[in-house]
């Protein structure tokens, strides 16, 4: 039974910040390697507001998702628009670097011990005991709660809502949904920005269950196995891959070897590009051999 | 490429078209070059020698993520794996065997050549982007089985190892020479069949293959050559350093080498080399940077994080406005020069 919170916890960890790689790909075509370090920023962008308004909990968790958003909107415009049309390499590659630039840059500006957004808030991480003996911390419940919103809140945005549908159009075809007159730059740029808010959140809520170091950033690492095993460009799969990634390390460690928990989402990935490349539920796009 | 080196094309005879140098201007300043490497190791002070060093190490290994990704086109993001894998292969012959080097060496180009093998298979089937992630999977897994081989040997830390290249003069006729070999065999290497057969799988995959091209054969070779040699960079990197250990073969010593091939500029040995004295040399200037404005007391705890930071900033700008990199800025130089006081190209033969 506790392995089964165990499962669900860590698959919702994985599924947080896989939607974030999910989005953007599916957007625009680019795999965001920064995605840990936006993630960290997020956290650390809650610990800022934090101490900035202590007195009020609520209004930090706004303005630091706002804070996100922002981020996220900021690299599109600053960055990514400029990638845009260059090859597949160079935009890989531009994310990596804006990650090494932003872990430097939060060490610089945060220092490198161990923060505690939590006890900035005020608020307590308890255990509660749930039925059949397995224990689950506020944190855990909070991030299953999160998970769940932000996943429907995502798919009623997506096919309910004007942008969502814009940005579903952009991500089909780039070309024909610009000449219907949809602002492409737009439609990326909110891409960025979700994926950095819901990264932001991931990133958050890990801090406050772990503490904020400077080595978060290796759980964003971890999570994209999750985003690509499910497939790059869907939801419905991302959350699918997180729970698998996630009950494989999980059962592996605890009846295999400890260990393995850096190795075991990668091993699954592999497993996964060798026999179905674009991943459970993906789109097959244009990978097939010549 | 085709600079106007020299002031015609006047080949007579094959021996010249095949000639790597083509005029004396160019012979001139070869051997002046290779006259500077000979005696810098006598003028330098210890520091320059390790960083000379140091520069020509990565060198090898920036030439083979060259013939990978900036000739073949593959994307590989596991090139910290194959340096890994070619340190522990030294390390561990060495700590079990007590083989010598020139057992340890050609076992590490072997046990390269077989990863490249593995490395390049999921590039049969996979492209861009998911090449990368394959690799980048690899990577994961061969550092996980050398701290594997770690802790169940009991060598927690490192493997310790002692080198019969003891002396930094040395080490440096032995790197410089091994740097050059590579150098030479990658210009010879490109120049052939093979070499021709990756770049055009480089510009497309289809017309490389109704040209004629084995394509799973020459992407395959593409991965083997460069794994080798990348390989035996890491034996010589272990032997270096006397010490293995898998910490320091992170993601970023592969993001490191990626960014010497880039700001170096793709496709282009010069590039690659280019790249690796900027890269090697970029914590050493901003160490001195930081000396000159008289800030370096103050930051000391932060310096990893500035080198970070920079680095980052100098990968970035160059990828925005510079893509071509430091081989890109040359030859605008060398064109400039040469076309004085003219400005465009005469139209080309």
């Amino acid at each position: 039974m506790q392995l089964a919170v165990n499962i669900a916890v860590l698959g919702s960890i994985y599924a947080l910040i896989s939607c974030g790689y999910v989005l953007i790909y599916r957007v625009s075509r680019v795999l965001s390697l920064a995605h840990g370090e936006l993630m960290m920023l997020g956290a650390y962008g809650l610990y800022a507001t934090a101490s900035l308004f202590s007195a009020h909990p609520l209004v930090a968790l706004a303005a630091a998702c706002a804070l996100g958003l922002m981020v996220g909107v900021a690299v599109y415009f600053a960055l990514m628009w400029r990638m845009t049309g260059e090859s597949v390499l160079a935009a890989v590659l531009a994310t990596i670097a804006l990650g090494i630039l932003l872990r430097g840059a939060m060490i610089l500006v945060f220092g490198t011990q161990t923060r505690h957004p939590l006890d900035e808030l005020g608020w307590e991480n308890a255990s509660h005991e749930l039925w059949g003996g397995a224990r689950i911390s506020t944190v855990g419940l909070a991030l299953l709660a999160c998970t769940a919103l932000v996943y429907l809140g995502l798919f009623a945005f997506l096919r309910a809502t004007r942008w969502g549908i814009r940005m579903r159009a952009a991500g089909q075809h780039a070309l024909l949904a610009a000449q219907r007159g949809i602002g492409l730059h737009g439609v990326y740029a909110l891409a960025w920005g979700l994926a950095t808010l819901t990264g932001g959140l991931a990133g958050m809520l890990l801090a406050a269950d772990a503490g904020l170091e400077g080595t978060l950033y290796i759980v964003g690492l971890k999570a994209f196995p999750a985003a690509l095993v499910g497939g790059l460009d869907s939801l419905l799969g991302a959350l699918a891959g997180s729970l698998i990634i996630a009950g494989a390390e999980v059962l592996l460690i605890h009846y295999v070897d400890p260990l393995l928990a850096d190795v075991v989402p990668f091993i699954v990935l592999l497993a996964m590009l060798i026999v179905r490349p674009w991943g459970l539920f993906g789109t097959r796009e244009e990978l097939d051999r010549v | 490429m085709s600079q106007p080196r020299s002031s015609g094309y006047w080949h007579t005879r094959y021996a010249q078209d095949t000639a790597l140098v083509e005029t004396r201007t160019q012979k001139f300043w070869l051997a002046a070059l290779a006259l500077a490497l000979g005696t810098y190791p006598f003028l330098a002070n210890a520091l320059w020698l390790d960083l000379a060093n140091q520069v020509l190490l990565a060198s090898i290994g920036a030439v083979a993520l060259m013939l990978l990704t900036g000739y073949a086109g593959q994307i590989s993001l596991g090139h910290a794996g194959l340096l890994a894998a070619g340190a522990f292969t030294a390390g561990i012959l060495f700590q079990e065997l007590a083989a010598p080097m020139w057992v340890t060496l050609p076992a590490a180009a072997a046990v390269g050549a077989a990863l490249g093998l593995v490395f390049g298979l999921p590039s049969l089937r996979l492209r861009g982007l998911y090449l990368a992630v394959s690799t980048l999977a690899l990577h994961f897994i061969v550092i996980h089985i050398g701290a594997e081989y770690e802790t169940k040997r009991g060598y927690s830390t490192g493997i310790v190892m002692d080198s019969p290249v003891q002396d930094a003069r040395a080490w440096y006729f032995v790197l410089l020479a091994a740097s050059a070999a590579t150098v030479l065999f990658s210009l010879n290497l490109l120049r052939s069949r093979t070499g021709r057969a990756w770049r055009a799988i480089h510009g497309r995959e289809t017309v490389a293959e109704a040209l004629g091209i084995h394509v799973a054969r020459a992407k395959l070779t593409a991965f083997v050559v460069s794994s080798m040699l990348a390989a035996v960079s890491g034996a010589l990197f272990a032997y270096f350093r006397g010490f293995v250990s898998v910490e320091a073969f992170s993601l970023y010593l592969t993001i490191q080498y990626v960014a010497m091939v880039i700001i170096g500029g793709m496709g282009s040995v010069l590039g690659a080399l280019l790249g690796t004295v900027f890269v090697v040399l970029f914590p050493y200037l901003i160490d001195a940077a930081m000396r000159a404005l008289g800030v370096a007391d103050r930051l000391a705890s932060l310096v990893f994080a500035i080198n970070y930071a920079g680095f980052g900033l100098v990968m970035l700008l160059f990828l925005v406005f510079e893509p071509q990199g430091l081989v890109g800025l040359w030859r605008r130089a060398q064109n400039w020069a040469l076309l004085w006081p003219f400005k465009q190209r005469p139209v080309q033969r």
